[in-house]
């Protein structure tokens, strides 16, 4: 999916260097994006601060008629205010990604009847229709399962793998799903699922006790970038010889760097990018700037990183 | 129930105060009896030696945890302060300014010691000399030092970059002395330290007499806010110690470093037998405390009639019953 947020830049700068002059006075035309976005408070969400920032910094210097602000906010009480401050600057559009979508139905139904487009990103509220936003991009949560479990059953048909979960809530269950779905009708084994809580120290300890428990695991599933770090250290403490990859997910620098470096115990990755804030971002002031339609829902592959394509998903200075 | 009158009323309470001591192991061990039925392989020597060592971070924190709370205070901030001091570690390694790789490591390792303290101090003067109840004083460092850490971080992780730095590092934590994994000698040294300086010194006297009645230990002379502060810098001390077996295992720090680890340690600290609200404090019981804690999730794990939605409150009810069974010993 990075592709196509780079070809959508690409062509977007093409164009303006092709039309040149002639649309200057287009490209003067003042407009304020709005971008609300979750605080740092894990690597993912650290991912779409550094990216939000990232791209704000180029869409202005592409268009110097536009401002583009963002505000981090830790919890949904915090970001129903940030999005009035936000309101009160004058904004054309406003494209967020709420900490918890349901409580802010309200604040962002607020901004769009005043006739601001609003692109919501990855975390929709249970009525997610065009009378709160205009453009709704977001990961594909079963997708991360379904990649994971098509590759580990192509790759390994009869592997016996352990799982690793996030935390209980909606989307670990839509990615377990997912996984179930990927792996069905071949001879892969599930062992068994626990909940590693999304973090580093709480998946080491998960892993070791299932390398206690079960003498032979081939794969290990652990969804998740951070998760596996946890993993790998308790495989390698343990000098267990018999695990014969390790598939997470997200689309970290430090696993997609074991990624293009050939690690074998790390050969792919699934991307749900922190990126995808970006990709609303652009589509946003393609709205405005290029007059092209981006209304309606989209929707970014879980791309398998293999070793081929990692360079392309490679940040090496985000902060994930 | 207070020390005070425990040595004044002395044949009787004496017995009691043995029981009291020894419940956690008792507690402990019947833990360990059923891992045994749950999963053969829970009594190997590769799991249970695991186990304890996954206990070190808890277990040593809570050392410190028993000091303040012996006193009659309460530390919030240690989970924070461990990612906080931990992270700074981090940085100083990768921050190249020596170039010694053993001398670099030595210096990091007495720089998160000396940061702990001073994170402790901070602590310690914020709750006497300002006056602030230590719950809030501590919940409020907590935020200072979580959110200290994201800001270093950027949200995001910490990690060593210097491979060879982290090779040197490494067998402190996965290493062994004559088959024992380090962070079992590191607790065994540290518990034994604490035990030595609460049970044998003047100072330690002082610490259960002030968490025990504030009053008198004041008329009898004794400095309460000296006492208190320090026992803070001890807590922030174990806190450092800690964070030199959290490091060289992951080699990294993230957000979710040490979350929730302050409930865990205080968790360790009152199922071994330290009083809550002072005036009694148990070294080795806490040490049994932390380790009951780690074991309820290993034997969960390892078992297979547990549903994975269910591990948190079996884990609550497993704690609540060891407590009964410690209660049900002390009234004997």
């Amino acid at each position: 999916m990075r592709r196509r947020t780079f070809g959508l830049a690409v062509a977007a700068l093409a164009a303006t260097v092709a039309i040149g002059p002639g649309f200057a006075q287009a490209q003067d035309k003042k407009v304020t994006i709005g971008v609300s976005i979750p605080a740092a408070d894990h690597g993912w969400t650290a991912g779409v601060v550094f990216h939000a920032e990232r791209v704000a910094k180029l869409l202005m210097k592409e268009h110097p008629g536009l401002n583009v602000i963002v505000k981090t906010s830790p919890d949904a009480a915090s970001q129903a205010n940030a999005l009035q401050d936000l309101a009160v600057q004058g904004l054309n559009a406003l494209v967020i990604l709420p900490t918890d979508p349901d409580p802010l139905v309200n604040s962002i139904k607020d901004i769009k009847d005043k006739g601001t487009f609003v692109a919501l990103v990855d975390r929709a509220p249970s009525v997610n229709d065009n009378s709160i936003r205009d453009l709704y991009v977001a990961g594909n949560n079963p997708a991360l399962g379904e990649v994971a479990g098509k590759y580990i059953a192509k790759t390994t048909p009869d592997a016996q793998v352990v799982v690793i979960r996030g935390l209980p809530i909606p989307i670990d269950q839509q990615r377990q799903d997912g996984f179930d779905k990927g792996i069905a009708g071949s001879k892969v084994k599930i062992l068994e699922r626990q909940f590693g809580n999304w973090s580093r120290d709480d998946a080491f300890k998960v892993m070791q006790d299932y390398l206690t428990k079960y003498q032979k695991i081939d794969v290990v599933w652990c969804q998740d970038d951070d998760m596996a770090v946890g993993v790998l250290e308790a495989i390698a403490q343990a000098k267990r010889t018999d695990i014969k990859y390790i598939v997470a997910g997200a689309g970290s620098k430090d696993m997609v760097k074991r990624v293009m470096d050939g690690d074998k115990m790390v050969p792919v990755d699934v991307l749900y990018p922190p990126a995808m804030v970006a990709t609303a971002m652009q589509l946003t002031a393609a709205n405005f700037y290029d007059q092209v339609p981006v209304s309606g829902t989209y929707i970014l592959d879980a791309t398998l990183v293999t070793k081929e394509n990692a360079k392309n998903f490679y940040f090496p200075d985000s902060p994930f | 129930m207070t020390s005070v009158t425990d040595t004044a009323k002395a044949p009787k309470t004496s017995r009691d105060w043995d029981m009291a001591a020894i419940a956690p192991f008792i507690a402990l061990a019947l833990l360990l009896l059923l891992g045994y039925f749950a999963n053969p392989n829970f009594v190997s020597i590769a799991n249970l030696s695991n186990v304890v060592t996954r206990s070190a971070f808890i277990a040593i924190i809570a050392l410190g945890a028993t000091y303040v709370m012996t006193a009659g205070g309460l530390d919030l901030s240690v989970g924070s302060m461990l990612a906080f001091v931990a992270s700074l570690m981090i940085m100083f390694m990768n921050s190249g300014s020596i170039a010694d790789p053993m001398s670099m490591l030595l210096a990091a390792m007495a720089l998160a010691l000396a940061l702990g303290a001073a994170c402790g101090l901070a602590n310690g003067l914020i709750t006497t000399l300002g006056k602030i109840e230590p719950f809030i004083a501590t919940l409020g460092t907590m935020g200072i030092y979580r959110g200290l850490t994201y800001w270093l971080s950027q949200g995001g992780a910490i990690t060593v970059r210097d491979r060879d730095l982290l090779t040197l590092y490494r067998p402190f934590y996965s290493g062994s002395v004559l088959g024992v994994p380090v962070p079992i000698l590191v607790i065994l040294v540290t518990t034994a330290i604490c035990a030595f300086v609460l049970y044998r010194t003047r100072y330690g006297r002082h610490v259960t007499a002030v968490g025990s009645n504030e009053d008198v230990a004041r008329y009898s002379g004794i400095s309460i806010n000296r006492v208190r502060t320090i026992t803070y810098v001890i807590q922030g001390l174990c806190v450092g110690v800690a964070v030199l077996l959290y490091v060289p295992r992951l080699g990294s720090t993230s957000a979710t470093t040490g979350s929730f680890w302050e409930l865990q340690a205080i968790t360790a600290v009152v199922v071994g037998g330290t009083a809550l609200r002072g005036g009694v404090g148990r070294i080795w019981g806490t040490v049994a405390g932390a380790i009951i804690l780690e074991v309820v999730g290993n034997i969960l794990l390892l078992s297979n009639f547990v549903s994975e939605y269910l591990i948190g409150a079996m884990q609550g009810a497993i704690i609540i019953i060891a407590m009964l069974v410690q209660r049900s010993l002390m009234r004997k």
